[in-house]
């Protein structure tokens, strides 16, 4: 058994009045792809947030229960939540490159946490997040040229890159490619493939075919609960709950 | 007589939308037929046709009229052709006089009375055939139109065309009210170059057009043309009144921006933001006492005690005060901008652990720069153009400095100063204004031209 990354305890959140999460308690492995499955408005993105406290942005939500990574609370008083973030890095659903160039959608993260020291090691720093988000054959004459001219999928990856170049440990990935067409998503996939070498990975979606795909554990969300989290095979062969079995042979949602 | 008749051709226009609707269903009911529009398209098609042709007919009458009457009252004179026009067309006046029972003179009573008679018999004649003539239009286009419905006729492809007629028509009115400012500023302007050399204008360091008035215009030396009008200093006044105004807004205005887009609770931007424009609603004239009775003194007064000579009116005490008229410019513009960047955007620049200083100045400036630069803009250009507030702060005297607690004066203003009470209109002096306001004019332009390749480069590199 791989050692346990990232490790909730009975999550509730709340915006407003409305109760989101109920009693979420899961863990997940080091340098693993964890899927997060479910209908829509099920909450798995709202926890997925909660693992970098975006949520913070929002007023009204409210977290209570604990989570810890690395046996860390992240909802310590004292924790800084922007060094939080640059640990747990995030993927969003639409890909969002800054209006920048790519170079500096990818120098963002290290220049604001000042981890290059010089302009050659941001340079290097820049060239193997883009290596790694194996996007620099496509880009590397252009590297100059807006993010924001990329295609759907290239843009997507840019993201990525800008994501793993403060060298987080783990990747939030919100519905990485439901904006994409197939063969962008395809590459997605093969990436998070090699990724998770290096990183935990946490990844929302709502194709199942992609969750058996990628990912070595599976949790299937339902009106705020987490009904059921196995490993993949078993939740895709064996469910444990009915409600799992009716979601992923399409009964509903 | 116009308002009566433009009635009755609305009243025939009104009475044959509901006569065409009425026809079109009935056609639809009865026959079956299928007509390829909707049965108000047909209204508005008899509409159209009831109104339009004879609005035109209208104008066109009043148009040629007067020259027609003129003609025809005037014949008998022209006749003997001993008047020339000028006194033809005095002529003509003096029997309009008459005709309204206004005598001035007693000369050519006879052939004088004839006009009159001939005068009030035209008037009435055009009058009734106008009547006759544009009503009967009207009326016999209904009629036709009315016909001409049937399932070949397309009314709703005739409604748009007209439509895009009247939206083309619009425009162009607009384009050639610009060009034909543009004509007339320029005309002036070179009668004024060409008695007053361009260069002088452009490069002279002294302006007191106000000599040239009290001379006797045959007085008019060449030398005294030449030092009267050189428009540096209301060019370096513009130019420093602008300045200062800018910088008490663009700091003010932008940091407004930020808050009230990024801090300020939903609540607090509700009430604030309001307030803030309510700035660019007060009338210049009142920003105007403000700065004179108000921010004048004060600069003065705080000038004098750090021993400073500053004078009661000075460029300090306007340019602050419009400065402060401008912000809602900066402010209500760059806040929509800023507001209007992706909220996705911010989410990947927080996911990143940047902080909240760090988001605005690294992702959302850049990314709302180019509305901020046009906000920029338009707070010049209003500040270039603003004239209540200098005339009454900043004082009218023409002086080169550039010392911010001198009096200064600014193009818009001397415009003023020189168009206020009576003008001879070949006057050189009365010229300048039009010179002056060219000169405005292309300034503005050329800030604008600039602004647009400023943000268009910058939009070419990040967006």
């Amino acid at each position: 058994m791989k050692s346990i990354k990232i490790k909730a305890d009975n999550l509730n959140v709340y915006y407003g009045e409305k109760q989101a999460l109920f009693d979420v308690s899961m863990y997940m492995e080091e340098k693993q792809v964890t899927a997060l499955i479910g209908p829509s408005g099920c909450g798995k993105s709202t926890f997925i947030r909660c693992l970098n406290r975006m949520n913070d942005v929002i007023d009204i939500c409210k977290v209570q229960g604990k989570i810890e990574i690395d046996g860390n609370d992240i909802y310590a008083p004292d924790m800084q939540v922007e060094q939080l973030r640059e640990r747990v890095g995030m993927v969003f659903q639409k890909p969002n490159p800054f209006p920048k160039s790519i170079f500096e959608n990818v120098a963002y993260g290290p220049r604001i946490h000042g981890i290059a020291e010089h302009k050659s090691d941001l340079e290097e720093i820049v060239v193997t997040s883009l290596k790694k988000a194996a996007l620099f054959d496509e880009v590397k004459d252009r590297l100059y040229d807006a993010g924001t001219g990329l295609s759907g999928g290239q843009q997507q990856r840019l993201c990525i890159a800008r994501a793993i170049s403060v060298n987080p440990d783990i990747i939030l990935m919100d519905e990485p490619c439901s904006a994409l067409d197939p063969i962008a998503t395809a590459r997605i996939e093969e990436l998070m493939g090699d990724l998770k070498t290096e990183y935990t990975i946490i990844i929302v979606t709502h194709s199942m075919q992609q969750a058996a795909r990628v990912s070595s554990r599976t949790g299937f969300f339902h009106l705020g609960k987490l009904v059921e989290v196995d490993k993949t095979e078993t939740i895709f062969s064996n469910p444990s709950d009915q409600r799992t079995q009716d979601y992923i042979t399409g009964r509903f949602g | 007589m116009g308002f009566i008749l433009i009635s009755l051709i609305v009243l025939i226009g009104i009475t044959s939308y509901f006569l065409g609707n009425f026809r079109a269903k009935n056609l639809r009911t009865s026959n079956q037929k299928n007509l390829k529009s909707l049965s108000h398209y047909y209204g508005y098609y008899v509409a159209l046709w009831a109104v339009v042709p004879a609005l035109l007919l209208l104008l066109m009458i009043t148009s040629f009229k007067s020259f027609f009457i003129e003609q025809y009252v005037l014949s008998d004179f022209i006749a003997l052709g001993s008047y020339t026009e000028t006194e033809l067309s005095l002529l003509f006046t003096q029997i309009e006089n008459t005709a309204l029972g206004i005598k001035l003179f007693d000369e050519n009573t006879i052939l004088i009375d004839g006009a009159v008679n001939k005068l009030n018999y035209i008037n009435k004649t055009i009058e009734n055939l106008t009547y006759v003539t544009v009503l009967g239009l009207s009326g016999l286009l209904v009629l036709y139109s009315l016909f001409n419905i049937n399932n070949k006729l397309n009314s709703r492809k005739i409604v748009e065309k007209f439509l895009l007629v009247l939206y083309f028509t619009c425009s162009l009115v607009a384009i050639m009210t610009t060009v034909g400012i543009i004509f007339s500023l320029l005309y002036e302007t070179l009668r004024f170059f060409s008695q007053v050399p361009i260069t002088d204008f452009l490069f002279g360091l002294n302006w007191s057009p106000q000599r040239v008035f009290v001379r006797e215009a045959g007085d008019l030396d060449t030398r005294d043309l030449a030092n009267a009008f050189g428009a540096v200093p209301l060019f370096a006044g513009t130019f420093l009144i602008a300045l200062i105004a800018m910088c008490v807004s663009v700091p003010v205005g932008l940091l407004t921006a930020i808050y009230m887009s990024e801090y300020a609770s939903p609540k607090v931007r509700d009430w604030a933001k309001p307030i803030i424009e309510i700035l660019a609603g007060i009338p210049t004239v009142v920003y105007g006492f403000f700065a004179a009775l108000t921010v004048a003194p004060l600069v003065r007064d705080i000038g004098q005690g750090a021993g400073l000579t500053v004078s009661s009116e000075s460029a300090l005490a306007a340019g602050f005060v419009m400065g402060i008229m401008i912000i809602p410019f900066i402010s209500s513009l760059s806040d929509d901008v800023i507001k209007s960047v992706p909220q996705s955007l911010r989410e990947g620049s927080y996911a990143m652990g940047a902080t909240k200083r760090e988001t605005i100045v690294k992702v959302l400036l850049p990314a709302a720069l180019p509305g901020i630069v046009g906000s920029f803009l338009l707070a010049v250009s209003r500040a270039i153009g603003e004239t209540m507030i200098v005339v009454m702060a900043a004082g009218l005297n023409a002086k080169l400095t550039a010392n911010p607690l001198d009096a200064a004066t600014t193009i818009t203003t001397q415009i003023v100063v020189i168009l206020i009470g009576d003008q001879e209109f070949d006057s050189p002096k009365t010229q300048s204004a039009f010179a002056l306001g060219l000169t405005l004019f292309v300034v503005t332009l050329a800030l604008n031209f600039i602004a647009l390749q400023v943000v268009k480069k910058y939009t070419e590199r990040y967006d």
